[in-house]
């Protein structure tokens, strides 16, 4: 082998020894594979109500910040470390920054649900203020000054009058802080910042484009077997024989069964990837999944479902004024894959009394609880690392692939790498679950709604349910939940317009067919479609302009000033939807919605362009605006990046994608099967950022998936008089609706 | 063991592997150079494509042997820190990457792309990316960061 190829590799592995990469400008961030060459063996305080959990001050000037939420590439790597450089009075070139190790790290519970900067930045945030307090009560013992008359910058506390400071370390002196987070601890006014706001640089950014960023893909431990699990035919079924004899010509390759749970190992991928592919083994027969040509139907009379009215308001109208509009309508969407681009992947080194598992999955606490039970391990005997994997969006096949490779690493004594293939991601990572909504209301000439009611069928998460079932536990007749967990996937089913009455009731559905988790904006970009394509249709059903109907009923002002924003940036000619043209061969038109999510959080509006080919069905998004407001940016570019890929990704959603599945199986596992989003389709994206630096900092990784459906669909109606209430919009159903029409 | 000749990020170097169908892709994450990453393994994503004499070329579609005397450029060869390649350094000024995953193999397509078309435009830009796929949404960040390479090249 060569001079140069030898080095790479050496000097990648010296890197990771030595403990700390360099990425990016000069924030140091560590990834999880350098900090534990060796099983367990680490303790540090990681009580979530100290100070000590999140930074430690160290004697070299720099300031380890420890967080319990990680970075998927959503960019907390750099915003947290802003939170904190800002709030502590030091510069973020001197912090050094460890994620998601449950040695390490304190809980902060799940990555998700948009929380890592409003819950888990703000804890660290109020972390960063207690410990300033701190530092400055030591510096005022020591001046004999006030702790009025000093401040904290640049890593020292100094005299606001002049004069020398003392460093951070030196304060300490070595001991921590031992102290509590102070939820009174004066936080900074957001008028003095001078980190906070910035667009700086991610750090791992650079990394990833230099080909030296290390993925859970890459790890390599000493002695480490490669492995992959062997899935059955379908979904349920129990394995009767295995014939080892169909991978003997491949060398060093070795079946591991235990139960239902099928593996092939080897100490080279490729022999795992042909040996895969060449055992044979039977399998019983199952086809425990409903028609899905007959879905919504299956969950409308599900069994067992039970009713909760979720929200009331006002009284039914007595009497309807004679021009009044009533209708009512039905809305779905599919089940859809987190459709990961690169499979799920994890290492484990299980040994008899302790082990420690890399992976890249969002919920690292929860997952320890999970692995230690099914492992018999006591929880403190158990690590779990984060490295970053392919992007996640919730809850992938990355907890099962590190199911899968304790499993394996146990019965084989050594340390195990186990890569799903494509089709065990799209057919078995956990999807997110099928919406149905019956909307009914009614309008007045003025535009008034004087009704409405939001009914919706979905899954019901399992109350206290820790994680997911998981696949490898469960086929190896492990502790495993029982449960289902689809994140809080019934939020916005009532628009935030003012109604004389108002009624959203959820039919709680004990099962659904495939294994559900959270996916991006868990239930909201459903349930916005939805609402937001409804009030569409009480628009145009009372010949109103969408934006002005929008407007006439909305009265929290920061919503209203983004629809001011959006029909400003697309010149919106105020008229009635649908637009004047819509036998054109090429049919154009725009269409609008809003957000605000969780009805208290991150405030959006969009407006969509599209373009119909009327011949084919084929929809083309042509132009996208969005204005946003989620309180304080930490990062301005960061939030744009967040936005830019919600929209992208659920344009993805509502045009392309929906899981298909026959009796037995997923049916739809690679690209061909389920499509999503290509250059091609990428349409013209505008995105007026809103900043409100006095107002509390709320999340941007999920409010905008929320609007894009109704904007679309709008935006469908507009052009061409037709409306789409099944996602995914593909060209067949546009043509199955043009037809109906003309019926 | 049969063994194969490549030359690789400009050193010549011998593979060893008993199956002769074994995709480029294992054998160069094999030598450590992960930078190329799995997708799918189906020719489908895009995410393991690597330049093959001059043209893109997905990995998990080539085998070793065809890949035998050929000159293969990855992600770590076509620059570094100190000197990143125009499209390295727009993708960091561009900040493209989300999880980045998909990343090596939008560079490597761009780079091929440029290394033929002087000044692509951007509907030429797209239709070269049409085969890489990316779940982030980083897509018009790609496209913002290979105009800037292909400006910047002058």
């Amino acid at each position: 082998m060569s001079t140069s190829l030898d080095q790479l590799r050496i000097s990648r592995r010296a890197v990771l020894k030595g403990g700390a990469l360099t990425v990016g400008f000069a924030l140091t961030v560590t990834p999880g594979a350098a900090l534990a060459q060796a099983v367990g063996g680490v303790s540090r305080r990681t009580d979530a109500t100290q100070v000590d959990a999140y930074l430690a001050v160290n004697g070299d000037g720099t300031v380890t910040l420890y967080c319990g939420k990680v970075d998927l590439g959503q960019g907390l790597r750099i915003a947290i470390p802003q939170i904190a450089a800002e709030e502590l009075g030091i510069g973020v070139d001197r912090i050094k920054y460890i994620e998601g190790d449950t040695a390490l790290t304190p809980n902060q519970g799940r990555t998700s649900g948009s929380t890592g900067i409003q819950r888990g930045g703000m804890q660290i945030r109020q972390a960063a203020a207690t410990a300033r307090k701190a530092l400055v009560d030591l510096a005022a013992q020591r001046l004999n000054l006030r702790p009025d008359d000093l401040i904290a910058a640049d890593g020292e506390v100094r005299p606001k009058a002049g004069g020398d400071g003392i460093r951070f370390a030196d304060l300490l002196d070595g001991r921590k802080f031992d102290v509590k987070l102070d939820p009174k601890a004066p936080l900074k006014d957001p008028a003095s910042y001078t980190v906070v706001g910035k667009s700086l640089p991610r750090p791992d950014v650079a990394a990833k484009c230099l080909g030296t960023a290390t993925y859970i893909h890459d790890l390599t431990l000493p002695d480490m077997l490669h492995a992959r699990v062997i899935r059955p035919p379908a979904i349920g079924a129990t394995l009767v024989a295995v014939d080892e004899g169909s991978i003997k010509d491949l060398a060093g390759a070795r079946v591991v069964r235990l139960k239902d749970f099928l593996a092939v190992v080897a100490d080279d991928e490729w022999t795992t990837v042909r040996a895969a592919r060449s055992l044979r083994a039977q399998w019983s027969e199952a086809s425990n999944l409903p028609v899905q040509d007959r879905l919504t139907e299956t969950l409308r009379t599900a069994a067992g479902a039970t009713a909760e009215t979720l929200v009331t308001r006002g009284t039914p109208p007595s009497a309807q004024p004679q021009d009044t509009k009533t209708l009512s309508a039905s809305y779905f969407w599919p089940m859809q894959s987190h459709a990961s681009l690169g499979p799920s992947c994890a290492v484990a080194d299980v040994r008899t009394d302790e082990a420690t598992i890399w992976t890249a999955s969002q919920g690292m606490h929860d997952n320890r609880v999970t692995y230690a039970r099914f492992l018999g391990l006591p929880l403190d005997k158990v690590r779990l690392i984060y490295l970053e994997g392919s992007g996640c969006y919730g809850m992938n096949g990355h907890e099962d692939a590190a199911a899968d490779a304790a499993i394996l690493s146990r019965a084989m004594g050594r340390p195990v790498r186990v890569q799903w293939s494509r089709a065990d991601e799209l057919g078995w990572d956990p999807k997110g679950p099928p919406q149905l909504l019956d909307l009914s209301g009614s309008v007045d000439a003025e535009g008034r709604i004087l009704d409405w009611r939001t009914e919706m069928w979905i899954p019901q998460t399992t109350k206290g349910l820790l994680n997911i079932p998981l696949l490898g536990p469960q086929a190896a007749g492990l502790d495993n939940v029982v449960g289902l967990n689809t994140g809080l996937i019934s939020q916005n089913g009532d628009p935030p317009y003012e109604a004389a009455h108002m009624q959203v009731v959820v039919h709680w559905l004990k099962e659904t067919p495939l294994r559900p988790a959270p996916l991006r904006s868990p239930g909201k970009p459903a349930n916005c479609f939805a609402v937001e394509s409804f009030i569409d249709e009480l628009a145009a059903a009372a010949r109103l302009d969408p934006v002005a109907f929008r407007l006439r009923g909305l009265k929290n002002p920061r919503g209203v000033e983004l629809i001011k924003r959006v029909a400003a940036m697309m010149k919106w000619e105020p008229r009635a939807s649908p637009g004047p043209n819509i036998v054109a061969a090429v049919a154009r038109g725009r269409g609008m919605s809003y957000i605000h999510y969780k009805h208290s959080e991150t405030f959006v509006a969009m407006g969509m362009e599209v373009a119909v080919e009327q011949a084919s069905g084929r929809i083309q998004v042509e132009r996208v605006v969005c204005a946003h407001d989620c309180g304080q940016m930490i990062n301005p570019d960061g939030v744009r990046s967040q936005v830019e890929g919600s929209i992208l990704q659920t344009i993805s959603r509502v045009l392309m994608e929906e899981v298909k599945f026959d009796r037995s199986r997923v049916t739809s596992v690679d690209w061909t099967g389920y499509p999503i989003l290509r250059f091609s389709d990428v349409p013209r994206i505008e995105i007026d950022l809103v900043d409100r630096p006095t107002e509390p900092p709320l999340g941007a990784g999920e409010a905008a998936c929320a609007a894009v459906g109704a904007a679309l669909a709008n935006a469908v109606f507009d052009a061409t008089g037709l409306r789409l209430r099944t996602v995914p919009f593909t060209p067949e159903r546009v043509k199955a609706v043009q037809n109906s029409k003309a019926i | 063991m049969p063994s194969y000749r490549l030359r690789i990020n400009e050193s010549d170097l011998s593979v060893e592997s008993a199956d002769s169908a074994k995709p480029l892709l294992y054998v160069l994450r094999g030598l450590g150079l992960t930078a190329t990453k799995f997708g799918c393994g189906l020719g489908q994503c895009g995410a393991c494509t690597v330049i093959v004499d001059g043209t893109a070329v997905q990995s998990c579609q080539l085998t070793v042997a065809d890949a035998r005397d050929k000159s293969i450029t990855t992600l770590e060869g076509l620059g570094t820190a100190a000197k990143p390649h125009p499209l390295q350094a727009a993708f960091i000024a561009h900040q493209v990457p989300q999880c980045g995953y998909c990343t090596s193999g939008m560079i490597m397509t761009a780079a091929a792309l440029l290394a033929k078309t002087r000044k692509p435009s951007e509907s030429e830009i797209r239709s070269a990316l049409e085969l890489n796929l990316c779940r982030c949404g980083s897509h018009t960040r790609v496209v913002s960061a290979v105009m800037t390479a292909a400006e910047q090249r002058g």
